[in-house]
């Protein structure tokens, strides 16, 4: 299983090694590692993206591995001192992980049910209404394989993989030939939905442009056609979009042979959320009366997608939960974390892999400033600057083995490509649930 | 010695070992039974109760991607339903789905200390094991699907049949799975490949391959009996939930031609009638099939009143559902291997097939001659939670209970069925066999399942109760391993459960074939697909090749 060859002396070449950059958690890369420098300098097969990710993560040994106050301590005080807030907060939030491995969201979960405390991704502020969508009217759905395998028709609405999931196309869905789809790019059609052209349209044979704000309209249209029925004008009043252009969109949907839509935040994070998933999920289901159709969100982060996955095993839901009464409870608005801290409601916080104080809106952040936070970062950010305790770690994928899951939920093992100084996420969060475990046994 | 243990006073029911119901002491020691321990050990006073081995689940969905999206699908189900930690134990969610810590301690608080989880794509295998894993106290494994893998299918199009066999222990060994499982073979190929459409009958063609599902069944029986796997190949017939489906039932059957098969839910693919009109019971052919074919081996899939959910890689199965009520649905289709569909679903009395459904899972337990080779399963949670074994119990033990509940179903249903004319209550010890020496039996797990000296010291101890349900609701004391950890119904340890896997041998010249498969047609790179060895820790059951 050893995938790695000794090119000359401290260059090492790992291949098969996965990006976790972006969802698409592409696991063909062939790296080259400078081991005296601690680098990374060629990242083979890797997108624009995956390049700079591989190339930025390079190691600074000078920083601290922990800080209390902005002054370094030893792991073990920076340790014992994160368990201390914890254990003594009222209201702990637990926020992040979408940049961790699946193995540390298991433990960071575990210790969220040990706190009582509150747990949430960066699904909450993403794909969180996806989630809601799926639990509200379902999804049918597929891995990636099949989509390069059987799909001629690929539908990008209020996404731009060109640029924000550059392998998209290339490696899975668009380009390659697959078992039912012999000539590639040529068997496929390419229809792109979006307020404005992008990078995505140019390689879209259909670009429909629809009104900001005015996509559940739109696949509310789609759905009238696809079951049957008629549009009236005023579609075309509330989309922008001639009502001969949507039946044209709506033929074309039902008469190919495996249809997908991808679709991102243009739908999720803009006017009707969930509403919007919910009504592009029940687009497929209908059309699932006429051929075969999946949808499929085009997830973000690296690992976002097994923070959803790791959440809804151990606790039944994907994203914010609550733990104060001693079980697990799940309501999107009451316990999301931005939701939270707006309200100045935590009272301590604990951020995993993640940056809200560069992210989130202006009163979630000025809460978050004025409590006690934790934060697990490889990086200085300005949320491991304004932290209580900042510990240094790992790049998951870069220095530590694990399992993250692809945006269509399959898990993909982590082949590092040098050792870091610093420890992994997972490597401070088990003894830090000892330590929690036992101050709380000796309150 | 601290990990000695002796049970006394107890009444043993360890059919294994032809025990029914006699008082005798069980003597622990290092997590096994033993012929005896030292005077001095430390006492469980059983009288008044009764002592089984832990509980064998032969079929349940309880892990891996199909159930997760099925628990991440229906937060409504766990909210009226919470689960509590505890100082020992972690909390969850309950509900139709438990979450993973919680179907663990739920299993165990009815006695079951082994469930196998029956259903996963092998691309998915990395998923469930970690799930597994998280799946609190149990010994478990799970089932690897195999029935509608397209390399597979293009071995066997060549007729390649040695490839097709190293190409099955490869996979068991990649997805350290515990056996192949078929889910109405060919039917997903159909599904994905030709706008939905399905596959019913075994010696219809496969969509876009030149072979029938009759050769798939064929072929992955032949191979899990010739590469010698504990548990033979584990199937979910064609056809299944259709009228007059018991015909597909019987073909698949005969097509083991006298080799070991396990049929799953077969109360599922029990049905005459014609197709699209009322269903029929056709308990009795199959049953007599089954009892005088002792190759074949089954679980009942009973169906339980009250809520369920279908969770099925039989994706057109739970499409078709999806028109009784339009419920919300989720399909997920997997590259090469699989689909799969869940609906949220309820059986209710009234209605005529549901209760046909309830009656001829009751007729299929009662006309077993053999209860060795016809176990208790709801094919948790399509047929209902497993959290109903214990009024299914009760119905297999109590007549006039189960004549109580026959008055208040569908009459017309019911009065085409046999059920009130068998008379048969099961035994303490019947019970004992079709839920722990039969499914682990049927498992090939030698020291599950018995009381017997070298048996694993998986034990459970219930009060004594004249409500058999009431009884097995919650054992008063379970261990696993020799460990207690429920002691007077309370949670005292969290104990870890193992993972078990087959792990055939194979010739590495297969992996020559399939990496090019791989570089074609799936979506991750070929070294990456099996599941390293550091990724969970498993035990290898043994396999015994047929030379």
């Amino acid at each position: 299983m050893d995938s790695s060859v000794a090119a000359e002396p401290n260059i090492r070449v790992v291949k098969n090694a996965t990006c976790t950059f972006c969802g698409c958690v592409c696991d063909d890369m062939e790296l080259t590692v400078d081991l005296d420098q601690k680098r990374i300098i060629k990242a083979k097969n890797a997108c624009v993206l995956g390049k700079a990710w591989f190339a930025e993560h390079s190691v600074d040994e000078s920083r601290p591995v922990a800080m209390i106050e902005g002054k370094e301590v030893s792991l073990e005080e920076a340790i014992n001192e994160a368990a201390k807030i914890l254990v003594n907060a009222r209201f702990p939030i637990i926020y992040g992980m979408s940049n961790s491995t699946s193995e540390a969201q298991r433990e960071t979960v575990k210790m969220a049910d040990l706190l009582s405390a509150n747990i949430d991704s960066t699904s909450s502020v993403c794909h969180g209404p996806t989630g809601m969508g799926l639990q509200g009217v379902g999804e049918p759905t597929t891995t990636l394989g099949e989509v390069k395998n059987r799909a001629d028709m690929v539908v990008y609405w209020g996404c731009n993989p060109s640029d924000c999931h550059p392998r998209l196309s290339t490696h899975y869905t668009v380009n390659p030939k697959g078992m039912y789809i012999p000539n590639g790019r040529k068997d496929r059609t390419v229809i792109n939905v979006d307020v404005r052209s992008t990078t995505t349209t140019n390689i879209a044979d259909v670009f429909v442009q629809v009104k900001p704000g005015s996509d559940f309209e739109l696949l509310w249209a789609l759905r009238i056609l696809v079951r049957g029925g008629k549009l009236n004008s005023t579609f075309e009043e509330q989309t922008g979009v001639p009502i001969d252009v949507i039946e044209n969109l709506a033929s074309r949907l039902m008469s190919c042979n495996y249809g997908i839509l991808f679709f991102g935040m243009g739908l999720t994070m803009t006017r009707g959320r969930h509403y919007n998933a919910s009504a592009l999920h029940m687009l497929a289901t209908d059309l699932n009366e006429h051929t075969h159709f999946v949808v499929k969100p085009a997830r973000g982060h690296g690992n976002v997608t097994g923070a959803d996955t790791v959440m809804s095993w151990q606790t039944g839901y994907p994203f914010g939960i609550n733990f104060n009464r001693g079980y697990p409870r799940h309501e999107p608005g009451e316990f999301t974390t931005t939701d939270i801290l707006t309200r100045g409601e935590a009272d301590a916080a604990c951020i995993i892999a993640s940056d809200p104080i560069a992210n989130f809106a202006k009163p979630a952040i000025e809460h978050l400033k004025k409590i006690p936070m934790i934060s697990f970062d490889p990086k200085p950010t300005p949320t491991s600057q304004a932290a209580r305790v900042a510990f240094t770690t790992a790049c998951y994928g870069i220095n530590t083995p694990g399992t993250v899951y692809r945006m269509d939920d399959i898990p993909i093992p982590l082949r590092p490509a040098f050792e870091s100084p610093f420890p992994s996420d997972l490597d401070i969060l088990k003894p830090l649930v000892k330590r929690i475990r036992e101050l709380k046994r000796a309150q | 010695m601290s990990s000695a243990l002796r049970i006394v006073n107890g009444k043993i029911h360890d059919p294994a070992n032809n025990i029914d119901g006699q008082v005798r002491d069980i003597c622990i020691q290092d997590g096994k039974i033993v012929e005896s321990v030292p005077a001095d050990t430390p006492k469980i006073d059983a009288h008044g109760m009764v002592v089984m081995p832990g509980g064998v689940d032969i079929h349940s969905h309880i892990a891996g991607p199909k159930t997760n999206l099925a628990r991440k699908f229906q937060p409504e189900d766990h909210r009226y339903d919470p689960h509590p930690g505890t100082e020992f134990t972690r909390s969850g969610a309950g509900g139709i789905v438990p979450s993973t810590f919680a179907t663990g301690y739920r299993f165990a608080t009815l006695g079951y200390t082994t469930v196998m989880e029956a259903a996963v794509p092998p691309l998915s295998a990395r998923h469930v094991l970690e799930e597994l894993e998280d799946t609190a106290i149990l010994d478990k494994g799970y089932y690897v699907l195999m029935g509608n893998n397209s390399f597979l299918h293009r071995m066997l199009e060549k007729g390649r049949m040695e490839e097709f066999r190293e190409a099955v222990a490869w996979w068991l060994n990649a997805s350290k799975a515990y056996t192949i499982k078929l889910v109405c073979p060919g039917g997903d190929e159909q599904w994905k490949g030709d706008k939905n459409a399905t596959i019913n009958q075994i010696d219809e063609k496969i969509h876009s391959f030149d072979i029938t599902p009759r050769q798939v069944i064929k072929a992955l029986i032949d191979t899990a009996n010739d590469l010698g796997l504990p548990h033979p190949a584990h199937i979910h017939c064609n056809n299944l939930g259709h009228s007059g489906n018991y015909t597909t039932t019987l073909d698949t059957m005969r097509a083991a031609e006298g080799r070991k098969a396990h049929i799953t839910h077969i109360q599922f693919n029990s049905y005459g009638g014609e197709p699209g009109k009322n269903p029929t019971s056709k308990a009795k052919e199959i049953s007599d099939f089954i009892n005088e074919n002792p190759n074949i081996s089954a679980d009942v899939g009973q169906v339980m009143f009250g809520k369920s959910v279908s969770m099925t890689a039989d994706a057109p199965l739970a499409w078709m559902l999806r028109h009784v009520k339009e419920r919300k649905w989720i399909n997920c289709d997997t590259e090469c291997e699989s689909g799969c569909g869940i609906i949220p679903f309820e059986y209710q009395q009234h209605v005529y097939t549901h209760t046909l459904q309830w009656a001829i899972g009751l007729e299929l337990f009662l006309m077993a001659k053999d209860p060795w080779r016809m176990v208790l399963s709801t094919d948790h949670p399509n047929g209902g939670s497993f959290m109903n074994y214990p009024r299914l119990i009760r119905l297999l033990m109590d007549r006039d209970f189960r004549k109580q509940e026959a008055a208040a179903v569908n009459q017309k249903a019911l009065l085409s069925t046999s059920l009130l004319d068998l008379d048969r209550e099961y035994s303490l010890n019947d019970i004992a066999i079709v839920t722990r020496a039969a499914p682990a039996r049927l498992l090939g797990l030698k020291h599950k399942g018995h009381l017997g000296v070298g048996a694993d010291a998986d034990i459970t101890i219930y009060d004594e109760q004249e409500n058999i349900e009431e009884m097995f609701k919650t054992a008063r004391y379970v261990l696993k391993d020799g460990q207690m950890f429920i002691k007077n119904h309370e949670f005292c340890a969290d104990p870890v459960g193992r993972i078990f896997q087959v792990a055939p041998d194979y010739d590495k010249k297969i992996e020559d074939e399939i990496r090019p498969f791989f570089d074609q047609y799936y979506s991750v790179q070929f070294d990456n697909y099996p599941v390293f060895d550091t990724h969970v820790e498993t035990e290898i059951v043994p396999t015994y090749p047929v030379q």
